[in-house]
């Protein structure tokens, strides 16, 4: 497959892991954060771990969309679908994010509720235009990569009318979560392994004040292996170099200033909401999107008057340290025991791109078993 | 399934519709059976059908008996390269080939739901008797029941078989062991991404057909070639990933694959990388899993490459000691990582 196979060779990435045995200098600590989800996933899937040398830690980051999710937002959701009875679409992963008592979109469905996987927000729309005599409401959330879909179905909506369909707005944005992650503790992180497809969406440019303001250096990386190794080096030379920038390691699909169409969609749509609780983070100040008050018909939260609901995360699940790279899976003392992606106690041990579930999926045996990893250098 | 003349007017084949009369016992029952499943099911030789008892009587079976069933749910119910009725004979069929067994004769329950057209109940009578024409068993009993609009997704089919097993045949999935070799029979994920592609959902147009297939030919063929042959499992629900963890679990050994001999079509690959799955869970229903002594591998490769239902056959991995039972993938990229049973849905991803 053109632009995936070119960028999974195994001998492009042992040069590259070599590249970066050499430069990288042993008298130091190389503490890298990928912000993304994919990222983690990625990582964990092609075993890029074992092709660092010891120094280079690569940090689980936050950038998981339903681990993200606070607890009381699903409450709230399964609130809104038992008391109004509307069909409520989502996507898939959501479904299982553990709210409250045991309860989940998934268990509320089994006891009758109307909830429905989608793949994108257009399904969502295309069943409100079916069923005109049910309420639908699209559960949306991600990160800038899926805020551009919710805004054109907030668009379709109005243009078309459709007084059957709302959105349940819970959209958040990525520099003012790596701006708090660095006022936080800036000492922890030497620099980020950026975002991939949230970058297409808002460019490079977003990210230039904050390497500027923490003197931390971002580089924006693809979803493949060889990305991953390639932004690890450009990060190690600019650390090593002392400098503090944004590049572009993505050049195939991230501009400087990115989607224009898609962000003129989301500006048109919906505006800041601040602040926003991160399920781990806690408050982040103008964190997220709410839908403008033009399209007030079409916002769940105020045609149905939702409630925020407050919920506190399971107490013995760390999913709140591990969202801010302080503690990795395996600390956890439930992780692959009471916490597995069978029965996450977590939202980390949710979605595939979850640091948990990534790790329990891809990467469990090289804790139970001595490594014999197989053609990595050590 | 009983033979009753019914006099009157026919079965409106290519407009009409199941309904409540179908499932109440009565006439509209039997001439349902009469018109639409016995005339295709009886294929001119299937004494054991036209019984028509309340239960089909067979000859003494010469060797062990194999039994199974297997349910069958599936939306839409006809998809490039088979029907739910392709699926429900061969699923059976294959359930009892994995035992080394010869499938002799299967019986089908349907579950109709009121509304079904009468012309896709005929379409699914045609592909069962072609299928059980092809894998060389019999429809000895059925029954159908009709349940109200809404309460069925259109057609359920449970189909059980039973069969005989050959003296020396001895296939059990405990049987892996350390060294022996894994053996695919063929490309990997295509029905599970057959079925996807015609979701309305995922709207996009692919020319992926199902693998359904009997696989019975193919195994009575492996066995004549390979004696020391240790087990044999068809990977459906779940893919080849979770088959893998089944037989560890089984035979409590682990496994070693090598992600670069894994043959999966371009078209499954690239449709996997779009929406974000992993053609290793994707359901097939005509592929198998073998696992056979080392030194037998190549031979019993070889032997399955020449028959039509194995020529992508090749060794994937082999099985070695792991007290965690874990299937461990040695990747194209030079690393390693597990391979986890399916947890939950497999579900697209989000970002």
């Amino acid at each position: 497959m053109k632009y995936v196979d070119e960028f999974r060779r195994s001998e492009w990435a042992l040069a590259l892991a070599q590249r970066i045995q050499a430069e990288a200098r042993p008298d130091r600590r190389y503490r890298l954060m990928e912000f993304c989800g994919g990222h983690t996933h990625a990582i964990a899937r092609y075993g890029l771990t074992a092709l660092l040398p010891g120094n280079i830690e690569l940090i689980h980051g936050p950038g998981c969309p339903v681990c993200v999710l606070p607890i009381g937002r699903i409450d709230s959701a399964i609130a809104l679908v038992k008391e109004h009875a509307v069909t409520l679409c989502t996507y898939g992963d959501v479904l299982r994010v553990p709210a409250t008592k045991g309860n989940s979109l998934y268990r509320a469905r089994a006891a009758g509720a109307d909830i429905r996987m989608v793949y994108s927000s257009a399904d969502a729309l295309e069943l409100a235009r079916r069923k005109p005599e049910r309420e639908v409401v699209f559960f949306g959330l991600g990160f800038e990569t899926t805020t551009p879909p919710t805004a054109v179905a907030l668009l379709a909506a109005r243009g078309e009318n459709l007084r059957n369909f709302s959105v349940y707005c819970n959209h958040v944005l990525t520099p003012p979560a790596m701006t708090h992650l660095l006022s936080d503790g800036a000492d922890m992180l030497d620099g980020f392994i950026g975002p991939s497809h949230v970058s297409t969406v808002i460019g490079a440019a977003p990210y230039r004040p904050v390497a500027a303001r923490y003197h931390r250096p971002i580089v924006i990386t693809g979803f493949e292996p060889i990305d991953v190794l390639q932004a690890v080096h450009m990060l190690v030379r600019q650390i090593n170099e002392g400098r503090a920038e944004v590049e572009n390691q993505f050049t195939r699909a991230v501009t400087e200033q990115g989607n224009l169409r898609a962000q003129a969609c989301v500006a048109q749509t919906l505006q800041l909401r601040d602040p926003f609780e991160w399920r781990g983070l806690g408050m982040v100040p103008a964190s997220a999107l709410a839908i403008r008050p033009e399209f007030a018909a079409w916002d769940a939260e105020r045609r149905y008057n939702m409630r925020e609901s407050a919920a506190a995360d399971a107490k013995a699940c760390m999913c709140g340290d591990i969202l801010r790279g302080l503690k990795k899976p395996e600390d956890c003392k439930v992780f692959g025991t009471a916490c597995t992606p069978a029965s996450p106690m977590g939202a980390c041990m949710v979605s595939s791109e979850g640091a948990c579930a990534a790790h329990y999926q891809y990467g469990r045996f090289l804790r139970k078993a001595p490594k014999t990893t197989a053609g990595a250098p050590a | 399934m009983k033979r009753i003349r019914i006099d009157g007017r026919p079965l409106d084949l290519r407009n009409g519709r199941i309904d409540l009369t179908h499932g109440a016992g009565g006439r509209a029952t039997a001439q349902l059976v009469a018109e639409l499943f016995a005339p295709h099911f009886d294929r001119g030789e299937n004494i054991w059908l036209r019984q028509g008892n309340d239960q089909a009587i067979m000859p003494p079976l010469n060797g062990r008996l194999a039994f199974s069933t297997d349910c069958h749910v599936v939306t839409p119910l006809f998809f490039p390269g088979g029907d739910i009725g392709t699926l429900a004979v061969n699923g059976t069929v294959n359930d009892l080939a994995m035992g080394g067994a010869k499938p002799l004769y299967l019986s089908a329950g349907f579950i109709l739901e009121e509304g079904l057209p009468l012309a896709d109940l005929l379409r699914v009578a045609q592909s069962m008797a072609r299928a059980a024409a092809i894998a060389g068993v019999y429809l000895v009993a059925g029954d159908t029941k009709v349940v109200e609009r809404g309460k069925a997704d259109g057609l359920f089919i449970t189909t059980a078989g039973v069969g005989v097993v050959p003296d020396g045949v001895e296939l059990d999935g405990a049987r892996a062991q350390p060294g022996d070799a894994v053996i695919v029979s063929g490309y990997l994920g295509d029905h599970g991404m057959a079925i996807l592609s015609q979701r309305e959902a995922l709207g996009f147009d692919s020319p992926i057909e199902s693998d359904c297939a009997a696989l019975n030919g193919l195994v009575a063929h492996m066995l004549e070639h390979c004696p020391s042959l240790r087990l044999l499992r068809d990977p459906t629900r779940g893919g080849l990933a979770n088959t893998l963890n089944e037989l560890c679990q089984q035979s409590s050994a682990g496994m070693r694959i090598d992600e670069a001999a894994l043959p999966v079509r371009p078209a499954v690959r690239a449709a996997c990388e779009f929406f974000g799955l992993d053609p290793l869970y994707l359901a097939n229903e005509g592929k198998l899993v073998a696992v056979c002594a080392a030194e037998d591998a190549a031979g019993l490769v070889r032997a399955m490459q020449s028959h039509p239902l194995g020529r992508e056959a090749t060794q994937i991995g082999e099985v070695c000691t792991d007290t965690h039972g874990f299937v461990r993938m040695t990747t194209n990229f030079g690393g390693e990582r597990l391979l986890d049973w399916l947890h939950g849905e497999m579900l697209p991803r989000i970002c």
